[in-house]
């Protein structure tokens, strides 16, 4: 790791916006947050695989991973943020590196000439340009590149010095902030300014959940200025400088964003979730009340209150018919963060029960809400090995899992209902239409006949003796259709 | 469960079915040796080949009594007789099916009193077999055309056993597939029941006769299909399976000239039809295990359900078909979570039109569909090949089912029963849905579009 990278590592964990890392001890701070992975038992993403999840979704950017073809080969293609403009994000921009390329060093050049081609080619508003573990650890110095072709071609090359072996993801996310911090917010003015401007950081517009949103914030007049990174295009970053206040949606990898963009350019900003009626009215309000604080009109508060008031009203009439089908049924959640509680509230009001939920990224904060939320810490737990879970379904301790894609197939082995919620998913569940989308899919997953069928002995496995010849009645010919296959389940 | 509708109308928009006298004659291809023979007018008979032609892509022997004005108004056992001996002439059958149509039925003819009497005075035809079976085109469709021929075949060709000798062949078994079934569809069949060590004889067997293989000589009669001397032994079985429930006549009275069990199994699609099938055969076999093969196929089938029940739960849908392949494919879907928003269907005959799991089964056509997809959201089609039209007018994918397909190759190799037709019917309707995805919009959520001050202001041409 270049020493420039260390430094910017060491900041990032020493994150004064943090709750986590202010509860420390000095010497535990400075160790930094990032646990070791341990060899034969890791199974997250790297950094880089971090970067790239924070910044992809800025839709008209081309981005170039300068590495031999895995990083980018094996993972372009595989998310579904939504784009309402251009789609040059979806195309996967790989300097593919040969044996030759890094024997003889020839990395940076091709690198440059990679550069050209897509500026010539695409016309992009920004090349990112994204640093991998084989060509850090090579030395090709990708942000000389980047800055030599800048002034070469005429379009921002954006160096994100982030390899994959700096760290996790998490880590990855924080500096992919920082990237942006340093190289593109505050690069471009806006052409106008309104007093309910506002940033949203660490949305990533998965299958259209800020669309879910939008027309919320439309209706109040607020206008969503910079974008972090749903939806989001080059300019939406390079003048979030220029926002009244920011939201960071559900990240505390960006938090250290949040935090020095409060410092230089006087942006204040709020934690809040998009995720559950009662947190999306939360959020809402509280977006409100900044940008009174921060000179919007004052009646920006009744306004917004008379919407909550509508949506919540709106949300639970949807909800109503769904309640029976889905009341009483046990969730296990494995999710993390700030879903550890806010997902569980949501469901709760619904009357499903949540029989665990997984504190894994949390904060002390979260941990004391899911304590408040559940009662007691009993149902509380850190992670779970992927074979623990397997058995605690498959002794049917839940009825449904609500995971991520990496646990999809514990569920599914285990003969057991499984809904996504994690950022791979292919339906949006933000606001109060998203409650009503997950609670729809919620029903249709858990009430589908299919697991009833799936957990049926087969024929070999059925205590009913083979009785020989012993088949339909032999009597008289039976009209109608008395040959249907469950009656036949009983001769 | 299915209340079945007619539509009180005049019109029948973009058809649906596919006459009786068709399914005869496909039937009867499923014989060796075979030359199907309509009686009726020329047309009828270029029709139904050219039908059958684009479907299977292959030369179909039918030939036609070509009845003319004269002949209709004075009778026709002139031109049928006139027919075999020409078809004996030219193709040297070993099997003629006769089916009418609507013409000669229209007209009321004596044909099997007349086919007695020219066989009994033609000495020369004693080397053929001739079956005759009614088939007008204005009473049901390609299925109960299909069952008529094959209940005309039991009837002439195999004998009563007579029960107080045990004459039985241990472990044989007949086996009497419906009109949908596929050549495919047979051979997994057969491979699921000789898997429990029991032989079985399909009638017609269309898997040696319509599966599209390349013979080594021009014969003008069909090219394979139920061995003739097999048909009479069929009375020695010790069971017969029908297949879909439109085969339930055929099976009976087959059950009676063999004074044997008779079992129908309205569907082999989907895990349960097809572990009541196993449950049978175990029972036939006498044995109360089953083979690694056939247990690793229901795993696998197992999973792919949980596979493809993403997409399949709350899937909504519109099929149209012949009530036995309506009732295998819809069932098999109802157990994976998916809705039949509309279904229509083309016989009132078959009872299992009332077991479909939907609200509503019309008695109708493809404008029926169209009008029922739109109406109840579908987002998938299943019909023949001419459901197109509307899948296009929809803009929805359509996976195609039944007769005909005539715009895509295989139709005999499309396999949809057994765990592993179960698997890949499972996969061909996940993979229509996600081969249509929807890419999301700001309007679809009610979102303004973006501030176009935000867009970069020079055009972009991603390969997208």
């Amino acid at each position: 790791m270049s020493d420039a990278l260390k430094q910017t590592v060491q900041e990032a964990f020493n994150e004064p916006g943090c709750a986590t890392n202010r509860a420390k001890s000095a010497e535990a701070r400075k160790k930094g947050c990032a646990k070791p992975l341990t060899p034969g038992a890791a199974a997250g993403g790297c950094a880089f695989d971090g970067a790239m999840i924070t910044l992809q979704p800025i839709v008209d950017v081309a981005h170039l991973v300068h590495a031999p073809l895995a990083c980018g080969g094996n993972s372009w293609d595989n998310r579904g943020s939504a784009s309402s403009g251009s789609m040059l994000y979806k195309t996967g921009f790989t300097t593919d590196l040969s044996e030759l390329d890094i024997v003889l060093g020839k990395g940076e050049k091709k690198l440059y000439a990679a550069i050209r081609e897509i500026v010539e080619k695409h016309n992009p508003p920004a090349v990112f340009v994204y640093a991998t573990c084989v060509t850090s650890m090579i030395g090709d110095d990708i942000a000389a590149v980047c800055k030599a072709a800048t002034q070469a071609f005429g379009t921002p090359a954006i160096p994100v010095d982030v390899p994959g072996y700096a760290g996790s993801k998490n880590l990855g996310c924080k500096l992919a902030g920082e990237m942006m911090y340093r190289h593109v917010i505050g690069t471009i003015e806006p052409e106008h300014t309104t007093e309910c401007d506002i940033n949203i950081i660490g949305d990533y517009n998965l299958n259209g959940e800020l669309w879910q949103i939008k027309p919320l914030l439309d209706r109040l007049g607020i206008r969503i200025l910079g974008s972090l990174a749903a939806d989001a295009r080059y300019r939406q970053v390079a003048v979030m400088h220029r926002a009244r206040v920011t939201m960071l949606v559900c990240s505390h990898a960006l938090i250290g964003l949040a935090r020095k963009m409060e410092e230089t350019w006087g942006i204040p900003f709020f934690e809040g979730s998009f995720y559950g009626v009662s947190d999306t009215s939360e959020a809402l309000r509280t977006m409100c009340r900044m940008l009174v604080e921060r000179g919007a009109p004052a009646d920006l508060i009744d306004r917004c209150e008379a919407l909550i008031a509508e949506e919540e009203a709106k949300a639970r009439a949807a909800l109503a018919p769904y309640r029976p089908r889905v009341a009483g049924r046990r969730v296990l959640l494995y999710t993390g963060g700030h879903k550890s509680w806010s997902v569980v509230s949501a469901l709760q009001e619904l009357g499903i029960e949540v029989v665990g939920t997984s504190v894994r990224k949390a904060t002390e904060t979260d941990k004391a809400r899911v304590v408040q939320i559940m009662g007691d810490e009993t149902h509380m737990y850190e992670n779970m090995a992927p074979k623990e879970m397997y058995a605690t379904l498959k002794a049917a301790k839940a009825d449904i899992l609500m995971s991520g894609a990496r646990s999809q197939f514990v569920a599914l082995k285990a003969r057991t209902p499984w809904i996504d919620v994690n950022q791979e998913k292919h339906e949006p569940y933000a606001g109060y239409m998203g409650m009503v989308d997950l609670v729809r899919a919620i029903d249709r997953s858990v009430n589908n006949p299919v697991w009833e069928d799936v957990r049926r002995p087969a024929p070999w496995d059925d205590p009913r003796p083979a009785t020989g010849l012993r088949l339909a009645a032999q009597a008289d010919p039976a009209p109608g259709p008395v040959n249907d296959p469950k009656d036949f389940e009983d001769c | 469960m299915a209340r079945l509708t007619r539509p009180r109308r005049a019109l029948s928009t973009n058809p649906l079915k596919s006459s009786a006298p068709l399914g005869a004659a496909m039937a009867y291809l499923g014989i060796e040796g075979a030359v199907p023979l309509f009686h009726g007018a020329q047309g009828c008979t270029a029709f139904a080949m050219v039908h059958m032609v684009r479907h299977f892509k292959e030369a179909i022997p039918l030939q036609t009594t070509a009845m003319n004005e004269v002949s209709t108004i004075l009778g026709g056992p002139d031109q049928i007789e006139e027919a075999i001996a020409n078809i004996r002439k030219r193709a040297h059958p070993r099997f003629i099916g006769i089916a009418s149509t609507a013409l000669t039925e229209t007209r009321g003819e004596d044909v099997p009193g007349e086919l007695r009497e020219i066989l009994a005075r033609r000495k020369d035809f004693g080397d053929l077999k001739v079956v005759y079976a009614s088939t007008p085109d204005f009473e049901g469709a390609i299925e109960d055309g299909w069952a008529a021929a094959v209940t005309a075949i039991v009837e002439a060709l195999v004998p009563e056993r007579d029960p107080a000798r045990s004459e039985t062949v241990a472990r044989q078994v007949n086996v009497l597939p419906s009109a949908n079934v596929t050549p495919a569809e047979i051979e997994e069949i057969d491979r699921l029941i000789r898997a429990f060590d029991l032989t079985p004889i399909f009638l017609p067997d269309l898997s040696t006769a319509l599966d599209g293989h390349l013979a080594e000589d021009w014969s003008g009669r069909s090219l394979g299909g139920t061995r003739l001397d097999a048909i009479p032994a069929m009375a020695k079985s010790v069971a017969t399976f029908a297949i879909g429930e439109s085969m339930q006549g055929a099976a009976r009275l087959l059950g009676q000239r063999g004074h044997m069990e008779v079992q129908v199994f309205p569907s082999l699609t989907g895990l349960r039809a097809v572990d009541s099938f196993v449950h049978a055969l175990m029972a036939l076999a006498g044995t109360a295990d089953a083979p690694d093969a056939i247990k690793r196929d229901r795993a696998r089938l197992q999973d792919a359900m949980l596979d493809a029940h993403f997409q399949t739960g709350g899937l909504r849908y519109a099929i149209a078909a012949d009530p036995d392949l309506a009732y295998a494919l819809s069932s098999a879907l109802a157990g994976m979570g998916a809705e039949a928003v509309a279904v229509v269907t083309t016989s009132g005959a078959n009872p299992i039109v009332e077991l479909i799991p939907a609200e509503e089964a019309v008695l109708g056509d493809l404008g029926d569909l169209e009008a029922g997809a739109r109406k109840g959201e579908a987002s998938l089609l299943i019909s023949h090949a001419h459901g197109r039209h509307a899948a296009q007018a929809l803009g929805l994918p359509l996976v195609r089912a039944g007769f005909p397909i005539n715009d895509r190759l295989g139709a005999q190799d499309i396999c949809r029963v057994g765990y592993r037709g179960t698997r890949a019917f499972l996969f061909e309707v996940a993979n229509a849905v996600l081969a249509h995805p929807h890419a999301v919009r700001p309007e679809d959520f009610g979102a303004a579009p973006i501030d176009p001050e935000f867009d970069h202001d020079r055009p972009q041409t991603a390969p997208h």
